[in-house]
């Protein structure tokens, strides 16, 4: 293990769990993650078809809606980590991201043009934004810091369920009922209902604060802690948020590696979007044990070399031509990245904070991760149409390999 | 009050549960009884035989009556649009037809939806359509055009790349020679933007509409945030703009003008518009109020044809529109969608 926690002070409101199993807390965020992805996946999966057939926009206009998924995601999370760590109140904090995607959904019923549309779609995506970081927090705090990789990957394992469930209910509704999506969106409003009673009910309000609080009355109140950038940048944090978003940006996204499939001719037309099922079954499969390998071997070590399965999808997608098992091989092996990154960067981050930062510190790696990820796209694009998909890929491919061993040597020296 | 919540709130949640529970179930049977009565009921419009259609000039179209009949391919007699329609057991989102060949777009739901497109051929009046060729689609189908002399067929459709955690969206474009070759992605095709060649990575090629050459074609070139109207060329494989500001072009029957759509400010509303080629006039056809999203068809030189769906209501009707400033639009064919004029 490269994390040494001895000098971390642990002085948690709420006892861990130490033993061999995993914290009710995490089981019961994992639950919340899974019916509130059942909701927003199954309104994905008809969104395009929505939009288009019913409500009637066109590309152009649906092009903007869907970019507005990407950016106001990002731009919260800060905002959200920080008000978790200023109140030392993640659960309402998350609770609160609930509810707007639960809101969401409802404007989503009645929602008739552009403007009410993306509206609803843009609070969604703060909902999201808001309670990831905070819920984050929350996993690391109900954890026992020995099993905190595996901890990250049963609620992983839990969400990928159910954003696998979500689309498979929407179809069924839609197979039973023509234009069934009305019925849709108040099923999807339903499960998002439920996933917010279950965070209210069964996630206590004190989880993952770490300040003890006053019982008694007569007592002054404490005084709320200043949050400071300069306890969340610890040099740790700093290290691990600098090499991940390096690394993220040579991830160019998965849509790219699909078209690449698709160009290099592996598979019909019509599977082009059975691959991103391939991708969360991979992910799903895998997200417990490579958290339980994480705990093992390291989780910077498994954070940093959990890019060689993204690099050899890349290899996969550049030199395929067209054999199925190569393509397999790629959707697979993205599912792969995934479950060895994810978890695992917010289980890294939040470790390498005082716990009463913890909330930033999370939101921090990921929020550069995913602007990382967004310049990587619009770069990779560039690259795409300048030198061809296969070329472009094998560049990446070939940088991606140099950098794991220059960023795994960065951030041992930064965690030791 | 924390004790009380402590006890209360296994309380608390079954009752969300449950009311959760009863109003999305009575929802989804309510919607489940609406659909089986629908699908059961005969349409109301009048029918007739398809070889009484087929014998003269038609409009093809996609029928959009909430009855048993929704989305089959229906025909009527051009002289008397309003009259007896043909209904056909085709089920199409998109249909277009020109000569002797239809192209019928189609989705098949699944947990994964698949997109096909099928060409059909109508050489005999009153036989049985036959299927000739066809082709998978990589998304959901958007517009379909077929040449004046039913060779050519082209089909536009929104490729969205569904994946975990990057959200993207484009248009993807093909022509296809019916029976014979791919001319693949238009998208691969040289792009010359304002006299420049370009290569632009957020290119978007959409709407196609052929002239009588078997090689020229119109299309919506997107770019940088604006749209051209580009003239392709097949043999050259290559588009070139010559106008802006042109979406959904649509060739007039004598080859002389371009309607299409033109977006609003915030290209979220559209005007359908008409453009002169040889002199660069635009005409916005501002009597149509409501915004229009669709294809245009032309029902003679002087009159346009699109679809419109009613307020409130998920049924469309085919409008017809004289391409005059002052003209106002009327109601060509009800429950219809996706006409195509058959001369």
């Amino acid at each position: 293990m490269y994390l040494s926690l001895s000098d971390r002070p642990t002085t948690g409101a709420e006892p861990r769990q130490t033993g061999g199993r995993v914290s009710r807390t995490v089981v019961t965020l994992g639950i919340v993650s899974l019916l509130t992805d059942i909701s927003s996946e199954s309104v994905s999966a008809i969104l395009p078809l929505y939009l288009t057939a019913v409500v009637g926009l066109s590309p152009v206009a649906y092009g903007l809606i869907d970019g507005l998924y990407q950016g106001v995601s990002s731009l919260v999370r800060i905002a959200a980590g920080w008000a978790a760590d200023r109140t030392d109140r993640p659960q309402p904090v998350a609770l609160a991201g609930y509810a707007m995607s639960a809101v969401a959904r409802l404007g989503l019923i009645f929602a008739g043009g552009f403007g009410t549309i993306s509206a609803a779609i843009s609070l969604d995506r703060v909902g999201k934004g808001v309670r990831t970081a905070p819920r984050d927090a929350m996993i690391a705090a109900s954890s026992d810091p020995a099993h905190l990789g595996r901890s990250f990957g049963v609620h992983r394992a839990l969400d990928t369920i159910g954003a696998t469930l979500g689309p498979l209910l929407a179809f069924v509704i839609l197979w039973r009922i023509a234009d069934g999506y009305d019925t849709v969106l108040v099923v999807s409003l339903g499960f998002a209902v439920l996933g917010v009673a279950t965070m209210a009910c069964f996630v206590p309000f004190r989880t993952g604060a770490v300040r003890r609080v006053t019982p008694r009355r007569s007592e002054p109140r404490i005084k709320a802690p200043k949050v400071r950038w300069r306890t969340v940048l610890t040099p740790g944090l700093t290290r691990v948020t600098g090499v991940s978003a390096v690394l993220a940006l040579l991830t160019i996204g998965d849509g790219f590696v699909y078209l690449a499939l698709l160009e290099t001719g592996g598979f019909a037309a019509q599977w082009f979007p059975v691959l991103y099922v391939g991708t969360n079954l991979a992910y799903l499969a895998l997200a417990v044990p490579m958290g339980r390998l994480a705990d093992r071997v390291g989780r910077v070590r498994v954070l940093v070399l959990g890019h060689l399965p993204l690099a050899a999808a890349y290899l996969c997608a550049a030199t395929g031509s067209g054999m199925l098992w190569t393509t397999c091989a790629a959707v697979l092996l993205l599912g792969v990245f995934y479950a060895a990154t994810d978890g695992t960067l917010a289980a890294v981050a939040g470790q390498l904070v005082p716990e009463t930062v913890r909330a930033s510190g999370i939101a921090t790696a990921q929020t550069a991760v995913a602007l990382a990820r967004l310049v990587a796209a619009t770069g990779f694009g560039l690259l795409w149409y300048a030198v061809g998909p296969r070329v472009a890929m094998l560049a990446v491919c070939v940088v991606l390999v140099a950098a794991i061993p220059a960023g795994l040597a960065v951030m041992r020296r930064a965690v030791r | 009050m924390t004790t009380f919540w402590a006890k209360q709130r296994t309380t608390v949640f079954g009752a969300i549960v449950v009311l959760v529970t009863a109003g999305v179930t009575a929802y989804a049977l309510s919607a489940i009884a609406e659909n089986d009565r629908r699908t059961s009921t005969a349409t109301a419009a009048t029918t007739t035989s398809l070889t009484q259609i087929e014998k003269g000039p038609r409009i093809l179209f996609r029928h959009t009556g909430r009855d048993a009949d929704y989305g089959h391919v229906g025909a009527v007699a051009l002289a008397d649009p309003g009259g007896a329609r043909a209904l056909t057991d085709l089920s199409c989102d998109r249909v277009y037809a020109q000569a002797e060949s239809i192209s019928c777009l189609t989705t098949e739901r699944g947990v994964v939806s698949r997109y096909r497109a099928t060409d059909l051929a109508t050489s005999t009046p009153g036989k049985a359509w036959r299927e000739v060729d066809g082709a998978d689609l990589p998304g959901l189908p958007s517009r379909t055009r077929i040449s004046p002399d039913g060779q050519l067929v082209a089909s536009t459709v929104f490729v969205n790349g569904d994946s975990y955690m990057v959200s993207g969206f484009s248009t993807r474009t093909l022509i296809r020679r019916i029976g014979g070759a791919s001319y693949g992605d238009l998208e691969k095709f040289k792009l010359v933007v304002d006299g420049r060649r370009v290569a632009p990575v957020d290119r978007n090629i959409w709407g196609i509409t052929f002239a009588d050459d078997d090689r020229t074609f119109y299309a919506t070139v997107a770019t940088g945030g604006r749209t051209y109207l580009a003239r392709g060329d097949l043999t050259e494989r290559s588009l070139t703009t010559i106008a802006d500001h042109v979406e959904c072009p649509s060739l007039s029957p004598d080859g002389t003008r371009i309607a299409f759509k033109e977006a609003d400010k915030d290209g979220t509303r559209w005007t359908p518009a008409v453009l002169d080629l040889a002199t660069g006039r635009r005409t916005v056809l501002a009597g149509e109020t409501h915004s229009i999203d669709d294809q245009i068809e032309w029902l003679d030189d002087d009159t346009v044809l699109y679809g419109l769906e009613r307020e409130g209501e998920p049924v469309s009707d085919v409008w017809a529109l004289d391409t005059k400033p002052s003209a106002t639009p009327r109601v060509l064919v009800s429950e219809a969608a996706s006409p195509a004029v058959l001369r």
